[in-house]
């Protein structure tokens, strides 16, 4: 990467990302609604969001500023393994169609603000709501470290050295989310989405007409890997077939079980809003599976680059006026704010109701909720942004792997109760508990591998770790329920239906 | 109705229905125009889910 400063690009950067602080601090005004009097104000934006302003808001968070690196730089280094995200991502909305507007409806109907709110409603259990609350926040951190990470890879491209442009930005970020809570992502996201789309479509359309065309840039990429040999390519290997088909579907049950793609769906206005969602969010998917494609195009351009994660902004910079790259790259850094500032008041909102609440001050008043969540976000913000600047990034990397195996083992808790009264506390707390150490300790002993190997029959079956500790965790929560039942066959009072 | 729902996950897990090269579409090998071709089946299916729902679970 070149050491220079891209004046032009640093630019066109500096103005978008003043122009994103402004709207952030204005968006406390936005829809006005008394901000600090209430949590449902400061973190869920008063609860009113419409089809457009959700599909922006969830589109941008879900979506982040890591995806937009880390997908074309695994597509780059393993080819056609890397695109398990295009699958994943499709798979995701049948299901948010069919559960996530049922989740808003009990949500709604009991004022429920995180899904360990859900949770203690459900199984009037405080262990399994502070299991989900602490899952929840603990596979956060690291999430909103990898969005840092995707920002610096940025502005290392534009030319500024050093962690001080990063540490400005994050505090501005910290900033305008404590004085606007949700409604400062929900309108920077439009921003974002709209520069992203932008973005991708100009590079997809322009960036094979220069390299030659769909076929040109399929065939370079297949040259590259066949001279690379291993386990690349343009198709998967046998042996990558499972792996793959675990991995999506893995990835799709836990991608709304975050505490910021649920934030999105709690701040929407209606169930339908959610339904409407799942219809029109696959256009994301889209976009998704075209920034996938950057990865190979980087081969039909001859880019060479010391990290994969550096592919993107290479590209950018070897094809386009240095305006352009500006431009892509603060695509890329607002696009990085939207998750962090969602992922931060989800934490946040989880301490709240489910750590302070719970156990410090039962007592606490609407408006001393969100006082508590605001100073949260900022605690959780520094917490990752020391994460960054004190620990190896490959920390945050593994951290964020494991992370996605534990906020799966919430599933159970989470939505089984939505449709059943079958599952007892008491079983989906040991499963919880079971899943998560026999995942975390078969990642953990394949090198933070995020797959688990079994024999059967003398075949050996690679799979995705995080849906083996799902199906034990179901089992166990099964099994625990029966016992449990027989013992004590009266459940304990439910607050909620 | 509901069932559409399953679709796009047979379609999209069952991997060895569609890790080929051939045949491609604009320069696309298979394996990409065919996962790439879901986002937008899923989208109508979804669709055709949500229109044919009762009036009495709109809400």
């Amino acid at each position: 990467m070149a050491d220079q400063i891209e004046w032009v690009a640093l630019a066109v950067f500096v103005f978008f990302f003043a122009l994103v602080t402004v709207m952030g601090f204005f968006a406390a005004r936005w829809k006005a609604g008394p901000v600090n009097d209430h949590l449902d104000e400061w973190g869920l934006g008063g609860r009113q969001f419409g089809t457009w302003i959700t599909w922006f808001l969830i589109g941008g968070d879900f979506y982040t500023a890591y995806t937009v690196i880390a997908v074309p730089a695994l597509v780059y280094a393993v080819g056609a393994y890397g695109f398990f995200a295009l699958p994943y991502t499709i798979i995701v909305y049948p299901f948010v169609f069919a559960v996530m507007p049922v989740l808003w409806k009990v949500a709604h109907a009991n004022g429920h603000v995180t899904a360990a709110d859900v949770v203690h409603g459900t199984y009037n259990s405080r262990g399994l709501e502070l299991a989900v609350a602490i899952t929840g926040m603990v596979a956060t951190m690291p999430y909103i470290a990898l969005q840092l990470i995707g920002m610096g890879v940025v502005i290392k491209a534009m030319g500024l050295t050093g962690e001080l442009p990063i540490v400005a930005a994050f505090i501005v970020l910290a900033l305008y989310t404590y004085s606007s809570g949700l409604r400062a992502p929900a309108l920077i996201a439009f921003v974002k989405d709209i520069m992203i789309y932008i973005v991708v479509l100009v590079a997809v359309v322009v960036v094979p007409l220069k390299l030659g065309g769909y076929g040109a840039v399929f065939s370079a990429a297949n040259d590259a890997f066949t001279a690379k040999g291993g386990a690349t390519g343009l198709i998967l290997k046998p042996a990558q077939m499972l792996p793959y088909a675990t991995l999506a579907l893995g990835s799709a049950l836990a991608a709304f079980m975050y505490p910021h793609t649920l934030t999105g769906i709690f701040a929407s206005k209606s169930a339908d809003t959610i339904r409407k969602n799942a219809i029109l969010l696959p256009a994301y998917t889209l976009l998704l599976g075209l920034i996938a494609l950057l990865g190979y195009m980087a081969y039909a351009a001859h880019i060479k680059v010391e990290t994969p994660n550096d592919v993107v902004p290479a590209l950018f910079k070897a094809l386009f006026p240095s305006w352009f790259a500006g431009f892509a790259f603060s695509a890329i850094a607002i696009g990085a704010l939207v998750p962090a500032a969602v992922m931060s008041i989800g934490a946040a909102n989880l301490f709240t109701r489910n750590v302070w609440k719970s156990y410090v001050n039962p007592g606490i008043s609407h408006a001393g909720e969100a006082a508590v969540a605001k100073i949260a976000s900022l605690v959780v913000k520094v917490g990752a942004l020391a994460f960054i600047l004190f620990l190896p990034t490959q920390y945050a990397l593994d951290l964020q792997l494991l992370g996605g195996l534990w906020i799966l083992q919430t599933f159970p808790a989470l939505v089984f109760g939505l449709f059943t009264r079958w599952f007892r506390a008491e079983g989906l707390l040991l499963g919880w508990a079971a899943g998560i150490v026999w995942g975390s300790w078969t990642a953990w002993s394949n090198g933070l591998k995020p797959l688990a190997t079994i024999d059967l029959g003398g075949n050996a079956y690679v799979f995705y770790v995080g849906l083996g500790a799902l199906i034990l965790n179901v089992a166990i929560a099964a099994v625990v329920t029966l016992i449990v039942s027989r013992i004590s066959p009266v459940r304990r009072a439910e607050t909620s239906a | 109705m509901w069932i559409l729902l399953l679709l796009p996950f047979i379609g999209l897990l069952w991997v060895p229905f569609y890790n080929f090269l051939e045949p491609a579409l604009f320069g696309f090998p298979f394996f990409y125009w065919y996962q790439l071709a879901w986002v937008p089946i899923s989208s109508v299916l979804i669709w055709l889910v949500y229109r044919s729902r009762k009036p009495d679970e709109a809400s």
